[in-house]
Formats: C-alpha cells, structure tokens, sequence
C-alpha cells in the first residue's frame, strides 16, 4: 500500500500554481500542516530502508559472516539480471498480476453492476456479503484455500470429480500449472471486493440524467453501457486497475502459504524474502528487493504517464 | 517501546495526552527499565514442544535455589523459521538469548561467526558422558564441543505386519530399500516416505547417500567456494535412484510430492499403509489416534517397527540424526548461569520424563534405562541403537544453501534422474556458494 500513497503525493504538489487567493493560500497551508506530520513519518518508515536496502546491495554481505562483508558495486545486480530464476519468477509475477487483474475487473464490474442496481433494502446487506471475502486476512484465506484443495484434507477433488481432469487423485500442488490455478482463483475470491467498491464509486458518479437520456434516444444496453456509463468512470476503472497492479505484482502470502515457490511458482516478493530472510544474503537480497522496487515505480509511471491515470479525479470530484 | 506510542490523542485535549504519555511512560519503566530484583532471570528459546521444555524449565528453576530463574520463549514452528529468528537476533547481538533449543543442522552456521558462548571444559565433559555418538557428532562444530545435546531423534521403519509377512519379508534381519520397492509393488500397497520440498526430503536423500557410504559434502569444514560435493559418487546416484524409482512408479502414492512426515503417517494407518520411513512421534499419534476412536485398535497390533532400511545388503543403514541441542548466545548476561541450567536441564532423568511425556528420546544413553520409557515407547531399544548409527546431515555454515538446493533439484521425486539430477544438484550447489547464481 506504501506505494500507492507515493503516488498519489506528487499529483498534488505538481499541480500547475499560478495566482491564489488567500482563501486558498490558507486552506493549502493547513493541508500541509495536518499532512505534515504523517509525511515525515513516513519519510522515515520508508525512505530510510529504501536508501539502506540500495546502500546494502552493493556489498557482499552475509548476515552470519560480518567479517567478509566487501563492496562490490552492482555485482548483484549482474548476478540476479543474469539469472534465470530471476526472469522465471518475473514471468510468473506478471502472469499473475495479468490474469488475476483481468478477471477481477470483469468480475468486479459485474458485482458493482448488482451492488448498484439492487434494491435499496437489500443494498446493505448485499455489499457486506460481496466485501467479507476482502474482510479476511490473506494468510487465513491462503490457509483455508490450501487445505481445500491439498490432496489429505481437501474436499475438491470430491466434489469436482465430475469436471474433466479432476479426480480423487490429482495433487493440485505438485505442479506449476495447477498450483497456480489455485493461488490465482484465491487471490481473486479475495481481491474482486475491493475492485468492486472502486468501480462502485466509479458508477455512482455517473449522472442519472445521462443514462435516462441515452435511453430515452433509443440507446441500447450495451450502448449505454460502452458510450455513457464507461467514458464517464474511465478515472475510477484506472485506479481500480492500478492499485490492484501494485498489489497483485507484491503478491506473497498466498504462494508463501501454499506452495512456497515450490514447482515453478515463485514470485518476486518470494524471491526476495528467501534471500534476505531465509539465507541471510543482505546484499543479494537487498538488490533484488530494490530490483522489485523499480519494477513497481515503472508500473506506476507506465500508468499514470501512458494511460494518463488521474488519482485526484477518483476522489468523487466530477 | 511501541508501547509509548499507544495512547494516541488528537492534541486539542492536552491534559489528557500528557497523562497519557506519563502513564506509557511510567508502564515503560515499570516494565523494562526497573532494576531486576532476585535471581537473575535466564531466557530459553524453545521450539514448540507439548509442554515439557516448560516443565524442565520450572523444575530447573526450583533446583537451582534461588541461583537463577528460567523463562521460556517460544520460536515459530519450523526449524527454518527458527533458524531465521535466532540468526537475526544473534547477529543484532541480543543480550536475552542466554539459552537456545538448537537444530543440529543450522549449529555450524551460528558457531563459525561466534555467535555461540563456548561450552566451559568442565561442562562438556560433564553433558557429553554417555551421549550417543550420532548426537555427539552433531553438537561440535570444527573438533570442538560448541553445544549441548538435548534430546536426539532418529527415523525408523515401521512397518504392517501383515503386509511384511504377505510379502515374504523376514524383518528380523535388516531389509534394503530394494525389497520394500520390490514388497510395495507386489502388495499394491505405498510406501511412506517424505517426497515433499521441504527439510525432510533433504533428510531422506542425506539418510540414503551416507547409508550408500558416502557423503553429500566431502569437505564440509570448507570456505563455501571450496566445497565439494559427493553427490556423484556411487551413493549419490544409487540414492537418485531409489528416490525416483519410488516416484516414477507411483509407490508413495499421488500425495508423494506434497507429502511430509504427519501426512505419510496418516497414509501409513490406511488401508494402503505398507512401510514408512519416519520420526517415533508416530507411535504415540497412532495410540492417540485408537484411544480417541479415530483408528481401529487392531491397527496398533499389526505395526511393526525396525532400523532404517539399508541402501545395500549387508552394509549397516545410517539413519537420519535430528533433535534438540541446547546453546548460549555470546551476547548473554549470564552465560555461566546459563551452562548451569543447562546442566540441569540435560539430565538423564529430565531426558528420560521428557521421552515419556513428550516423545522426544534422550541423547544419554544413561536415560533408557528408566523402566517408564520402556512401558511407554516399546522401541526404546531400537531407537536408542538407530541413534548410535546415525548420520547427520552435511555440518556447514552454508548448510541453507545446500538443503534448499537439494530440495529444489530433488523434488518432485518423480523428475529425479540418477543419470543427470547429481550432477546438475552438484553444479548448482557449487555455483550458488560461488555468488554466481541465485537459489
């Protein structure tokens, strides 16, 4: 989530300044006063391991061999751009960011269709029920996924034994393909809600009057679905898009939890977790988080410049 | 300290948030920065267990009147886990960790940084009389003792007496690998091995090369890039191939690549349960498990247990050495108290209850002879022997690197190839100790 609300600072401060009046002036000083304070905590909660990590990853560096700790410039960078495993686990993060990005959107959108269509007496109701799924920690859904599917405990292959391919003894974690089935349909169970709300919104700000005037010209549904109501939420659909970019590109607890990397289903964040954490290599670890890093701020940069992302205009400001 | 950040207040209530920060800070003092008053209090890091760490460490507390007191702390489930946790605050240099429930395996990587308090002379040679040599070998780190060992753990076959005898098998004599493939194939049964990626598949494929009489590291006192592998060696392929037979046939059943020791116990108490190579904590699940209902009783009268099966005929099996050693971070207080508790807590009669209570055998010989161990776990003797034999895995500072390398190359059981998987496995390990590649 730190990255999203990078993002979303410079969009303010760029803003073009010609002449305010002091109304402005004033409101603009007290928005910098009551910002000011989360701003430099997390100036320091994340610029200074970002400026450490970058200074790590330079050194050859073992946490349990501090004495041969020796500078080696981008060594590791070389290393891990010269490394399959590096492009292999990037291939499977951008598979997954895609597909699962890809799905929620359509499914979100629909949820958002019957979340904004329904009844307003059951309007409440309905929104709980779609948003439990996002309500749930991602290691207890992760959990829960696993065990229905694992081969011992679960109930799948059960159930579905009907479906082509499934049967009492298909082990879905003990291939790349099919271990990735699963951690997708989770990351998806899980995330749909929170793309929904987005869009949701999205389709509140659409005006009524608009819709009723398509309709009363003669607009089909699905003419006023692709002339009226998707011009009109292009803002929120983008943001939408993007967040859940940045998130599913950071995926981790559903892999970790799952697989472990296991049969071709590593991903970056994972990759980086192992070296750091599991074999204590401080410096490789560091570049390849700080790798991670740069691909992160080249999806925010590839959204907001090329596809013109507005941050400010999903805020419900017409 | 996060606990004076707590009370948060919006700043327009001044009072109140200064009384806040006097109570957090007052609850600060109280808490952390008050001088201790009686015995200088000892903390024991101690992997997840039933509860007997805890009971050892009151009784020690009570024992050593008024010297010291000991607190537990609980590490994470894994071994690896533990290993990351207990890494990290040694290198922060902890002060807090004056007594560590070590696994073997990851004790040279902790030892070669001094990390470790060494072990006084009078202590070892108090603490190692009478240890089986297995553990022995585990607790030293370059020819000297640099832990104490605890409890010792080793893996069995146990076996269907049924299934044995439907095949012919005479298991009062040693079996070999071979004739269990051979008895499962015949039987239409699975064998219950460890096919998952994960420390026990490294633990087979160690039991099964040091069992052929090799070794997967040659050399393992060596700097990371002079490490030789023995991978290649008749052992290592004669292992590859035991472990891809079992995996190309279908003999560990379709769980096979996710299986890990408490689901091949479950295999083995079902109708398809044959042989299963695997820790003794099987034998009290399996009792809980008829005394609960769960599982028939005749069950418990048709398992058989003997030594790790051997690689060759004839040649003694090594089985796999895992279990507890107790060290002391450099950074303690009080590292003589500490070797002190130690001392008490080591003792055969807190090895011998904690086998009793918590199925866990001792590494002191002395210990077995308690007549409540034998009531409890009928093998005590085979355990006791199967640890004498024992191997450990590869002792080296890099032994992350080797056992996840293993893991990675050597997994799912059925891609393994004994023409290629050594020597692949060899390169890689060596590349990825070199820096050259990632893992």
């Amino acid at each position: 989530m730190s990255t999203s609300v990078k993002t979303a600072r410079p969009q303010t401060a760029q803003k073009p300044a010609p002449q305010f009046s002091d109304r402005v002036k004033a409101e603009r000083r007290l928005g910098w006063l009551l910002a000011g304070p989360a701003f430099v905590v997390m100036l320091a909660v994340t610029a200074y391991p970002i400026l450490q990590a970058v200074f790590d990853s330079l050194f050859n560096y073992r946490l349990t061999a501090p004495d041969e700790r020796e500078f080696i410039g981008l060594g590791n960078y070389a290393t891990i751009l010269t490394d399959e495993v590096w492009w292999r686990d990037l291939g499977v993060t951008l598979l997954i960011t895609v597909v699962t990005v890809v799905v929620e959107l359509i499914l979100g959108f629909a949820l958002a269709l019957v979340m904004h269509k329904a009844l307003k007496s059951v309007r409440g109701l309905l929104r709980t029920a779609i948003l439990v799924p996002y309500g749930i920690i991602t290691v207890v859904s992760a959990f829960a996924w696993f065990y229905a599917f694992d081969i011992n405990s679960g109930f799948i292959n059960n159930w579905f034994d009907w479906v082509p391919g499934i049967d009492p003894d298909l082990n879905w974690f003990a291939q790349g393909g099919t271990s990735l089935f699963v951690i997708m349909a989770s990351e998806i169970w899980k995330t749909t809600p929170f793309i929904s709300l987005l869009l949701l919104a999205g389709l509140a700000q659409v005006p009524d009057e608009l819709t009723e005037a398509a309709e009363v010209d003669g607009a089909t549904w699905w003419e006023r679905m692709s002339r009226v109501i998707l011009p009109n939420m292009k803002a929120a659909i983008m943001v939408a898009v993007l967040f859940r970019a940045l998130d599913a590109f950071r995926i981790f607890d559903n892999v970790f939890i799952m697989t472990n990397g296991a049969f071709g289903t590593e991903v970056l964040s994972l990759l980086a977790y192992r070296t750091s954490i599991s074999r204590l290599e401080i410096g490789l670890g560091s570049a390849v988080s700080v790798l991670l890093f740069i691909c992160v701020l080249l999806i925010c940069f590839i959204a907001i410049k090329l596809f013109k992302v507005d941050l400010a205009g999903a805020r419900g400001g017409k | 300290m996060p606990r004076a950040e707590r009370p948060q207040s919006t700043g327009r209530n001044r009072p109140r948030a200064l009384a806040g920060v006097t109570l957090a800070l007052g609850a600060m003092l109280l808490t952390g920065c008050a001088p201790e008053e009686g015995p200088p209090t000892l903390t024991w890091y101690i992997n997840p267990d039933d509860g007997g760490q805890e009971a050892i460490a009151q009784k020690c507390t009570e024992a050593s009147n008024g010297a010291y007191r000991i607190e537990t702390s609980l590490l994470p489930n894994e071994a690896a886990s533990q290993r990351e946790q207990l890494a990290r605050r040694l290198a922060a240099g902890d002060s807090s960790l004056d007594i560590m429930s070590l696994d073997p395996p990851f004790i040279p990587e902790l030892a070669e940084p001094g990390f470790l308090a060494p072990v006084p002379e009078d202590v070892a040679q108090r603490t190692t009389a009478n240890v089986v040599d297995g553990a022995l070998a585990g607790a030293r780190w370059k020819d000297q003792l640099v832990t104490v060992p605890f409890w010792a753990n080793t893996q069995l076959l146990w076996y269907r007496k049924s299934v044995a005898e439907a095949a012919g098998l005479d298991m009062s004599k040693p079996v070999t690998w071979d004739q269990l493939i051979k008895a499962a194939e015949s039987q239409d049964k699975y064998l219950g091995v460890q096919g998952q990626r994960g420390e026990s598949m490294t633990v087979w494929i160690n039991a099964l090369v040091e069992s052929g009489g090799g070794q997967i590291i040659e050399n393992p006192e060596a700097p990371g890039d002079e490490i030789q592998l023995g991978l290649t060696s008749d052992a290592g392929i004669k292992a590859a191939e035991i472990i891809s037979t079992i995996g190309k046939d279908g003999l560990g059943s379709p769980g096979l690549p996710t299986q890990d020791e408490n689901n091949s116990m479950i295999l083995f108490q079902g109708d398809k349960g044959s042989f299963m190579v695997n820790w003794p904590f099987v034998w009290p699940a399996t009792n809980a498990a008829v005394e609960s209902g769960s599982l028939d009783k005749s069950l418990i009268d048709d398992i058989g247990w003997a030594l790790y099966p051997e690689v060759n005929a004839g040649e003694e099996a090594r089985p796999p050495l895992g279990g507890i050693n107790l060290g002391v971070g450099a950074d303690s207080e009080h590292p003589d108290l500490a070797y002190q508790a130690i001392e008490c807590i080591v003792s055969p009669e807190n090895q011998a209850e904690y086998f009793v209570t918590n199925g866990n055998p001792p590494s002191n010989t002395e210990a077995y002879k308690d007549p409540a161990i034998k009531e409890k776990f009928p093998m005590a003797d085979t355990i006791r022997e199967s640890l004498e034999q024992s191997a450990p895995r590869p002792q080296t500072p890099y032994y992350n690197e080797v056992t996840t390398s293993l893991q990675q190359r050597w997994t799912p059981p059925s891609t393994v190839d004994p023409q290629s998987t050594p020597q692949t496995t060899a390169d890689f390990i060596t590349s990825v100790l070199r820096g050259e590649n990632l893992l």
